[in-house]
């Protein structure tokens, strides 16, 4: 009886395993979703031009130069202060979104709202701590950013309309903070938001006008804690997503950032 | 290694030929040529041509004649047809040297190159660190600190003291001081307004420190004055926002 006998060696695990990876990775699908210079791709190497690709083709690293001077990558000239208050905007959106799963903006609700979400949701109360803390942190850290900025006289020509925005990027944040204070409408936040409304009816000529339109009426209540919450749910963020975009934007524009000093 | 093209070998060893076929012809009239100073770098004709005009301004003295002769020989070459044009140099060029624009003057040059490094990985990689670091600390900060809750909203009951959020609280100082108006929108106001305008206001062009010693010293009295009247208002202020001692009294600040 004739014995057919295959030389080659049958293909191992690891064989099989390249195998696979390597038709995904060649098939049409892989690379229509995978632009050049993605290290998912097949064949990717370390070379410049990937690295660049990599910036290019990326919609969330775009906002990036392909190259950046080399003094700019030190962390210690910008503390990364910048990027972080973006970073905690983001942080602070998701958390959001996720608490206003759970609230309901109105003076009866809104409290027994933010304490079932402590004790009866699974994770309620970390995101809830994460989001104040957020809060405070992105206050702290848009401040220090100002502040690195002027120390390093990064605000000079051709830079200074992208400090202007930058002061109202700052004065944006702190509004977003305020209105965020009065919504679990506690004893810390009614009072704290009486106390700060208060100083805006000092306002010369509207001062009344101003508290008003801002309160929904002549004191706190549960029109307050509505108009409040669409501003800081929505109306805030969305005008600080365009502020922000024209701010990164300028930075390209203006020459990337400043030199070293 | 690349090929390289057929056509570009034969063209560059018929380049070197030429080449060592030429050397031994010019050499004993360029030794000729430079007695005193022979600079390599110089071409044979040009050494020539500037020993004739330097033998020429010896023997005439007045350099407006030569220059019309000089004139004269350059438009009467323009016009010849065949040979070697009248006007033209040594090695039977026509073209010559008529000025050195140096880089710099027209193009924009940069004068130091700037040193780049690629976004990937140099800046995302720090970038990505930053951004996990700065999670894990609210994350466990989060775990371990809770944030305030107190008791249900109550317009009736002022709790004492009523204290504005952190970064409004040197406001809240400056109300103790100033009437209400001055501490709540004309300081704040007028502070605001300096500094968006600060680059407007700031006309020195230099980044360094030591050129701007007044514009950082004015920034920084400013912010540690806005610093002091944050804490005092936070942790100083008590019942009745008067002032007592936080390791005394203790502390009256919620966050």
């Amino acid at each position: 009886m004739a014995k057919i006998i295959d030389e080659t060696p049958r293909p191992t695990a690891k064989d099989r395993i390249t195998k696979t990876v390597n038709d995904v990775q060649g098939s049409q699908v892989w690379t229509s979703i995978f632009r050049p210079g993605s290290i998912f791709r097949k064949g990717y190497t370390d070379s410049p031009r990937n690295r660049s690709y990599v910036v290019m083709n990326s919609v969330l690293y775009h906002l990036h130069p392909v190259k950046v001077k080399r003094h700019a990558v030190k962390v210690s000239y910008t503390l990364c202060l910048g990027g972080l208050s973006f970073f905690l905007f983001i942080l602070l959106t998701v958390t959001g979104i996720f608490l206003m799963f759970f609230y309901r903006p109105t003076d009866v609700a809104a409290w027994n709202d933010i304490s079932n979400l402590q004790t009866s949701v699974t994770f309620g109360l970390l995101v809830r701590n994460m989001h104040r803390w957020g809060a405070h942190l992105m206050v702290l850290s848009v401040f220090l950013h100002m502040a690195r900025v002027f120390y390093h006289g990064a605000y000079k020509s051709p830079r200074e309309f992208n400090w202007v925005i930058g002061v109202v990027l700052l004065m944006l944040t702190l509004l977003l903070s305020f209105t965020g204070y009065l919504l679990p409408w506690d004893q810390l936040a009614l009072w704290a938001v009486t106390v700060g409304t208060n100083m805006m009816g000092y306002t010369p000529v509207f001062g009344t006008q101003v508290r008003f339109v801002l309160l929904g009426g002549k004191e706190i209540g549960s029109e307050t804690l509505l108009r409040w919450y669409v501003l800081h749910v929505l109306l805030l963020p969305f005008v600080i997503v365009i502020f922000m975009a024209i701010h990164f934007w300028r930075v390209r524009k203006d020459g990337g950032i400043s030199g070293p000093l | 290694m690349t090929e390289i093209p057929e056509h570009l070998l034969k063209r560059a060893q018929a380049a070197r030929e030429k080449a060592a076929a030429d050397v031994p012809s010019e050499v004993p009239a360029a030794a000729a040529a430079s007695e005193p100073a022979a600079d390599p770098r110089i071409p044979a004709h040009l050494l020539e041509r500037s020993k004739a005009a330097k033998s020429k301004a010896s023997g005439e003295s007045s350099g407006a004649v030569a220059l019309q002769e000089k004139v004269a020989s350059v438009v009467a070459a323009a016009p010849t047809g065949g040979g070697l044009p009248v006007g033209a140099g040594p090695g039977g060029h026509t073209q010559r040297l008529l000025t050195v624009i140096k880089s710099g003057s027209i193009q924009d040059v940069k004068a130091t190159p700037v040193d780049k490094v690629h976004t990937w990985p140099h800046l995302l990689a720090a970038e990505f660190v930053a951004a996990l670091a700065c999670t894990a600390f609210t994350f466990f900060f989060s775990i371990f600190v809770n944030a305030p809750l107190l008791q249900l909203a109550n317009i009736n009951r002022t709790p004492n003291p009523s204290k504005a959020p952190w970064y409004f609280l040197g406001l809240q100082e400056l109300l103790t001081m100033f009437h209400p108006m001055v501490a709540g929108v004309t300081i704040p106001g007028v502070g605001m307004i300096i500094l968006i305008f600060a680059p407007f206001i700031d006309k020195n062009p230099s980044n360094k420190p030591e050129d701007r010693k007044f514009a950082i010293s004015i920034m920084t009295v400013h912010i540690m004055f806005w610093a002091v009247l944050v804490i005092i208002g936070s942790f100083f202020r008590g019942p009745g926002f008067n002032f007592v001692l936080p390791w005394r009294d203790g502390l009256f600040f919620d966050l």
